[in-house]
C-alpha cells in the first residue's frame, strides 16, 4: 500500500519513470564500446582486478588459515584457504561488478556524457543502462575466472563443480552492478560511492559468512544476515568448491534474481528521472 | 519588448506547414514557476537552415532538448515530416527519427578512449549500421572534417576546432536530412569557425537542413535562411535575416565615442537620427540619413565616429535589450 502511494506520487511529479522497461538488441552496441575500451587495456585491468583479492586471499588464507586450521562444514571439516576461496570469490565478484557500474559508469554517464551522445542515436536509455549492467557484470565475470585460475594453479580446490561457479558468479555480478546503478543514478558525485563502500559493502562482507561462519554471529544478526545478497551468493558458490551441490540453491538464486530485478528497475526509474531534468 | 509579435503570429504561415519536414507546435515547458518555454512554434522546410538566437536562458536548449525528445514539454507538440516516411511525433517515435537525424551538442560528447576513426565506427553502430558500411564512410567523412591526418588521434589530442568538426562528422555517420546543432562554434577561433561554416554551407549545397542555435550573430547571418528569436522562453520575432533587420531597424547606425559624446544625445543632431541608445561611453544613432548625420559630426573632430549599416546585432540587441543577463 505505502509502496503503491509513494509510487503514484513519483508518477505525479516525473510522468512515466516507472513504466516498464523498453529493451531491444540495441543495448548490444553500447556493449560493444565498452569491450572495445577495455580489450586496448584489458591485461593491466585484470592485473589490477585481481591483485588486490589475491592479496587478501593468501595473506587470510595462509597466514591465518595456519591458526585457524580446519573448518567445520556440515559433516567435514575443509582447510580454511578452501572456506575462505568460495567466500572472497563472490566477494570479488561483488566489488569488480561495483567498481565499474558505480565509478566508471559515472564517469561515461556524468563526467565524459557519453550516455547523452549515445542518446542523440536511435538508442534509449533503457537500453544503454541494460548495457552498463550486463556490461559490469561480465567485467567482473572476467575478474572471477582469472582468480579462479590462480586458485586452481595453487590447487585450493579442484572440484569439476567449479564450472557451475561461473553462471553463478555472473548471476552475482549482474545482483550487484543493478544494485550499484541505483547509487549511481542518485550521485552527485565520486564522493557518494564512498559511502556505498563504507557503509554497505564492508560491513556485507563481514556479515555474510565470507571470512567466519555465520553462526558466530548473535542469532538476529544471523537472521538478518541471511537476506544479504552477498550471503545468498556465498552459500551458493562455496559448496561447489568442495564438490558438491548448495543445499535450497533455487531460494538463494531466487533471493538474488530478486534483488536484480527490483534494483534494476529502481535504477531504471531513477536514471529516467535524472535525465528527464 | 515581448509584445514585437502579434498574439497570431506565433502560429506560422499555414503554406510553411504543408511542405515542413519539421514543425513545433506551441511548445510549453515550466520548471516549478518558471516557465522557459512559452508557446514557442516553428516550422523547419527541406534544405532549410533556420537559426534560434537568444541570450543565455532564452530557452534555446531547452527548445531542442525538446525537439530531440530528451525532454517532455508540458504542451505542444513535435513533428517530423521526411520524405517517404510517414510522419513521426515525439517522443513516442524517438528512436525512428533519431535514425534519419544528425545531432552536435553544445559540449562534446566524444569519446576520449577512441581514435577519431574509432570513434566515428563506433557512433556509427549505435545507427544499427553494419561495421562494413561505417568502415566505408570513416574517410569521406574524417575528410569532410579536416581530420584525415588525424584519424588515429584521440580526442585530447585535438584542438577545440577539430573537436567540434569530429562532432559534426559524426553526427553525418547515418547520412541524416536534417541537422540539429547546439552552438556549434561557441569556442572557436575565427579560423576554425570559419572552416565550420564554410562545412555547414556544403552540406547545405547538398540539399540537408539544419536547426542552428547560436550566440554569434555574424553566423546567423551568414548561414541562416531563416531566424527564430527567443527571449525569456517566448518567440519575440521570425524571418529573414535582411527582412527583420529592415523591418526593425534604420538602415544605418553611427556609433560616437570619444569627449562630449554622451552629450550630443540632448543636441540638435538628434533630429538626424530615428532613434539614439547610449551604452557606457558610446552613443548610437539609428538613422536613414547618415549622410547628413556624419556631415554634422564632422564638426566635432574630437569624436570619434563608426558608420555601418545595421546589422543582426543592433536588430539582436534592439530585441533583447543591452543589460547582462543574470545567468549569463
Amino acid at each position: 500500500m505505502t509502496t503503491a502511494a509513494t509510487n503514484a506520487s513519483l508518477s505525479a511529479k516525473s510522468p512515466g519513470i516507472w513504466r516498464a522497461p523498453e529493451l531491444s538488441m540495441r543495448w548490444w552496441p553500447v556493449f560493444l564500446r565498452n569491450l572495445l575500451v577495455w580489450r586496448k587495456m584489458a591485461i593491466p585491468s585484470i592485473l589490477g582486478n585481481i591483485a588486490d583479492p589475491l592479496i587478501a586471499l593468501v595473506a587470510f588464507g595462509y597466514g591465518l588459515g595456519a591458526l585457524v586450521g580446519q573448518v567445520q562444514m556440515g559433516d567435514v571439516k575443509v582447510p580454511y584457504i578452501v572456506y575462505l576461496g568460495g567466500g572472497y570469490i563472490c566477494t570479488s565478484a561483488m566489488n569488480a561488478a561495483s567498481f565499474e557500474a558505480l565509478y566508471s559508469a559515472f564517469s561515461r554517464m556524468h563526467v565524459q556524457k557519453t550516455w547523452d551522445g549515445i542518446m542523440n542515436a536511435p538508442v534509449n536509455l533503457d537500453n544503454i543502462l541494460l548495457a552498463e549492467m550486463l556490461w559490469a557484470a561480465f567485467k567482473s565475470l572476467t575478474t572471477a575466472i582469472a582468480i579462479l585460475l590462480v586458485m586452481l594453479g595453487l590447487g585450493i580446490s579442484h572440484s569439476p563443480l567449479l564450472l557451475v561457479a561461473l553462471p553463478i558468479l555472473l548471476m552475482v555480478g549482474i545482483t550487484f552492478s543493478c544494485i550499484a546503478l541505483v547509487f549511481n543514478a542518485l550521485a552527485k558525485g565520486y564522493d557518494f560511492f564512498t559511502y556505498y563502500f563504507t557503509l554497505f559493502m564492508t560491513p556485507m562482507m563481514f556479515l555474510s559468512g565470507v571470512f567466519f561462519p555465520r553462526e558466530q554471529l548473535p542469532p538476529w544478526l544471523q537472521t538478518a544476515s541471511a537476506w544479504l545478497p552477498l550471503t545468498n551468493a556465498v552459500e551458493l558458490v562455496r559448496p561447489l568448491f568442495m564438490n558438491r551441490w548448495p543445499e535450497q540453491a533455487l531460494q538463494h538464486f531466487l533471493i538474488l534474481a530478486v534483488y536484480a530485478t527490483a534494483s534494476f528497475w529502481l535504477a531504471l526509474a531513477l536514471t529516467r528521472k535524472r535525465f528527464a531534468k | 519588448m515581448s509584445s514585437i509579435l502579434s498574439p497570431g503570429a506565433n502560429s506560422g504561415s499555414s503554406s510553411d506547414e504543408v511542405s515542413a519536414l519539421f514543425e513545433a507546435r506551441h511548445l510549453s515547458k515550466r520548471y516549478g514557476s518558471t516557465t522557459v518555454v512559452d508557446d514557442v512554434s516553428f516550422s523547419i522546410a527541406p534544405g532549410e537552415c533556420l537559426g534560434v538566437i537568444g541570450p543565455n536562458g532564452a530557452g534555446k536548449t531547452t527548445t531542442i532538448r525538446i525537439c530531440l525528445g530528451l525532454t517532455n514539454p508540458d504542451e505542444g507538440s513535435v513533428g517530423y515530416h521526411f520524405p517517404g516516411h510517414p510522419s513521426l511525433a515525439m517522443p513516442q517515435d524517438a528512436l525512428a527519427i533519431k535514425a534519419q537525424i544528425g545531432v552536435v551538442s553544445q559540449a562534446d560528447t566524444l569519446d576520449p578512449d577512441f581514435s577519431c576513426a574509432e570513434n566515428l565506427l563506433v557512433y556509427g553502430r549505435y545507427f544499427g549500421m553494419k561495421d562494413a558500411i561505417i568502415r566505408a564512410r570513416v574517410p569521406q567523412l574524417l575528410a569532410f572534417a579536416a581530420l584525415t591526418h588525424k584519424k588515429d588521434a584521440k580526442p585530447g589530442e585535438l584542438s577545440g576546432g577539430m573537436k567540434r568538426r569530429l562532432s559534426l562528422a559524426r553526427s553525418l555517420v547515418n547520412d541524416p536530412q536534417l541537422l540539429l546543432l547546439d552552438e556549434p562554434t561557441t569556442g572557436l577561433d575565427p579560423q576554425a569557425r570559419h572552416l565550420m561554416w564554410e562545412r555547414l554551407q556544403t552540406l547545405l549545397q547538398q540539399g540537408k537542413s539544419i536547426l542552428l542555435t547560436t550566440h554569434f550573430m555574424d553566423e546567423a547571418e551568414r548561414l541562416c535562411s531563416r531566424l527564430l528569436v527567443l527571449d525569456h522562453g517566448k518567440k519575440i520575432a521570425e524571418g529573414k535575416p535582411r527582412d527583420l533587420i529592415a523591418q526593425f531597424l534604420e538602415p544605418d547606425v553611427v556609433e560616437v565615442y570619444g569627449n562630449g559624446a554622451i552629450g550630443l544625445v540632448e543636441s540638435p543632431l538628434k533630429a538626424l537620427a530615428q532613434r539614439v541608445e547610449v551604452s557606457g561611453e558610446t552613443v548610437f544613432f539609428y538613422t536613414q540619413n547618415a549622410k547628413q548625420l556624419m556631415d554634422a559630426l564632422a564638426e566635432h573632430p574630437q569624436l570619434r565616429t563608426l558608420h555601418r549599416p545595421a546589422n543582426l546585432e543592433d536588430l539582436f540587441l534592439k530585441l533583447t535589450g543591452r543589460q547582462i543577463r543574470e545567468d549569463a
